[in-house]
Formats: C-alpha cells, sequence, structure tokens
C-alpha cells in the first residue's frame, strides 16, 4: 500500500513523528478498530481515530439519534435526530475522511452476535452504558483474543482501562458479576457532564492507536479514574486475579452469556 | 490508625474492611475492594483486617458510555 500525495499531506503532522512515521502510518490504514456504541464515548472516539486515518471502523449500535444525546454525543447533529446512529456516525466519518471504511452493525450486542462481529475487528472499544453488555464486551474479547479499550462515564467522574485478554486484568478481574440491578441507578437517572465523554472517549482512542502502533506503554493493570470536579487523574493498580471467573486458573465461564438485566442501568457511586 | 482510603489518608478504628465499609455506608455488593494492591473477594471482607499504614481502594462500578 503506498499513500498519495493527499495522504501524505493529511497524515503529514503524524508522519513527522519519529513513533510514527510513514511505517506507523501504514499500520493506522490497515487498522480495523471496532466500536461498540455510536453515543457518548463513541463520538470522540470515532471522529479522532477516523481522523487518525484509521482503515476500518465499526459501528455497532441499535438507537435512534435523540435530542437528549446531542449534550455529549457529538457525533450526532441536530438535524440528526430520529434517524439510526450508526447512520449518522458513517456520514460524518466520511465527511472528516473519506479514506476511512466504516462497517455498521444496526443491532444490540448480544451473546450470539459478539464473536463473529469481534473476530472481524483487531481492537474493541466499549462505549456502552450498561453493564451487561460491559461484561459482555469483555468477555467476547476474551473469547474472541482481542485488546478492548473500556471506558466508563458517570455524573462527574470517568474510567478507562486497556485490557489484553490472558496477559492483563480483565474486567472480572476487578469486577467478578454487574451489580445487583435494584441498586443501581440508571443512566437517564444519573446524568453525566457531557465533556467527560470527550475526555474518556479520546484516551481511548489514544490507547488504541498505542496499540495499533506498538509504543510507550499500555494502559493495562490500571485503571484510570478521572475526578472532573476536581481536575483529577488517579490511577489504581490492578493484577490478573487468579480466582477470576473468566481468566484465571480454573475458569468456571466457558462460553458467551448475557449476565444481569440488559435494562438494569448504569451507575454507579452509592 | 492511619490509613488510606482511595488515596486519602483517614483515621479509623482498628476493624475489618467489612467495619470500614459499614461505617462508610457502602454496600459491599457496590464496590471492589483492594487493600495493597490485592484484590479481596467479597467473602473475605469480614475476615480481612486492617493495619496501619494499609491502601485501600473501593472501586465503584462505573457503568455509563452513551
Ligand atoms: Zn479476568
Amino acid at each position: 500500500m503506498e499513500f498519495t500525495e493527499e495522504q501524505i499531506n493529511r497524515y503529514s503532522r503524524h508522519i513527522l513523528l519519529p513513533e510514527v512515521g510513514g511505517k506507523g502510518q501504514k499500520k493506522i490504514a490497515k487498522a480495523k478498530i471496532l466500536l461498540v456504541g455510536a453515543g457518548g464515548l463513541g463520538s470522540p472516539a470515532a471522529l479522532y481515530l477516523a481522523a487518525a486515518g484509521v482503515g476500518t471502523i465499526g459501528l455497532i449500535d441499535s438507537d435512534v439519534v435523540d435530542l437528549t444525546n446531542l449534550q455529549r454525543q457529538i457525533l450526532h447533529h441536530t438535524s440528526d435526530i430520529g434517524r439510526p446512529k450508526v447512520v449518522s456516525g458513517k456520514e460524518k466519518i466520511a465527511a472528516l475522511n473519506p479514506d476511512v471504511i466504516v462497517k455498521t452493525y444496526e443491532e444490540r450486542l448480544t451473546a450470539g452476535n459478539a464473536l463473529k462481529i469481534f473476530s472481524e475487528y483487531d481492537i474493541i472499544i466499549d462505549g456502552v452504558d450498561n453493564f451487561t453488555a460491559k461484561f459482555l464486551i469483555n468477555d467476547a474479547c476474551f473469547f474472541a483474543d482481542k485488546p478492548l479499550i473500556h471506558g466508563g462515564i458517570l455524573r462527574f467522574d470517568g474510567r478507562v482501562t486497556t485490557i489484553v485478554p490472558k496477559k492483563s486484568a480483565c474486567y472480572r478481574c476487578v469486577f467478578k458479576t454487574p451489580p445487583p440491578a435494584g441498586l443501581v441507578a440508571s443512566c437517564q437517572e444519573a446524568g453525566v457532564i457531557g465533556v467527560l465523554a470527550g475526555i474518556i472517549g479520546t484516551i481511548q482512542a489514544t490507547e488504541a492507536l498505542k496499540l495499533i502502533l506498538g509504543i510507550g506503554r499500555p494502559l493495562t493493570d490500571r485503571l484510570l479514574d478521572f475526578d472532573a470536579k476536581k481536575t483529577l487523574f488517579r490511577e489504581i493498580k490492578v493484577k490478573r486475579n487468579p480466582h477470576c471467573a473468566l481468566c484465571g486458573d480454573h475458569p468456571t465461564i466457558t462460553e458467551l452469556f448475557d449476565d444481569g438485566d440488559p435494562f438494569a442501568g448504569c451507575a454507579v457511586r452509592p | 490508625m492511619q490509613v488510606k482510603v482511595n488515596g486519602k489518608s483517614e483515621d479509623i478504628q482498628s476493624g475489618s474492611v467489612l467495619d470500614l465499609l459499614t461505617l462508610k455506608k457502602i454496600d459491599p455488593q457496590m464496590v471492589a475492594v483492594e487493600v495493597n494492591d490485592k484484590m479481596i473477594d467479597r467473602e473475605h471482607l469480614a475476615t480481612t483486617t486492617l493495619k496501619e499504614g494499609d491502601l485501600v481502594e473501593f472501586l465503584f462500578y462505573m457503568g455509563g458510555g452513551r
């Protein structure tokens, strides 16, 4: 694959970086990244990854754009209200960078379709808003052996971590199961400061690019928690848990399943 | 005695991790707990005794993203 002169210009600020160069930019152009959720976290991730020249971006989301989304889901515009998010997202990506191939999946991620879809990508980015989906993505990345960039936002707090299955701590190594449904507030009840989606989603995109380029130190075995009120990042070290039901020494989870109630909501700080 | 809870120094009574959760009115089902970078299984919260200087992390679920 050779870049055209226009592409060399477009990506010149990348190519200038010794850590990227023409070689790294080609790695980016060959990369396939799946965004699960084309909403708050998926929006900035999609836009920055498209701008960066990621070759293939997959968008999976079954929702249509709602007025209440626009406060943070910058992939969608007012004129998109009522349209499928994956359609709106594909248009924005194409407008930003026609080099990018966008594959869309207008469906929910389920235990039934996850592995097949994941198998077509190099890296998976979690931009979903419920625990069933977050655990499903974690488990599917383990079975499909795909690196996962996990993210979560709530109120004024955000969290991001990178999971390389079988090499670093997985989501279940830390949080064994989804929280009990009755104790969890829904995202609609909880609220979120819109800019958090930009901060956390952009860190997720950064982590994905680092993995593609094979540079730096990935955010593995660390949870990076962000407190927007204090403008404070905290890093919490985590380790692979030998008792993990998924990736531990004696796993009890041997196939994909939908853990918990998918409509149980998103929260929580007690 | 002094321990650090989520990075902040706190003066607490000696006791178990579960005692500290109870004091803070945190439902054990809502957190993952790490003491000195080691995950503590929920069933061991009551039997894990905190000591001076321990680093305690209460990791809350953070679920949003849309
Ligand atoms: Zn694990």
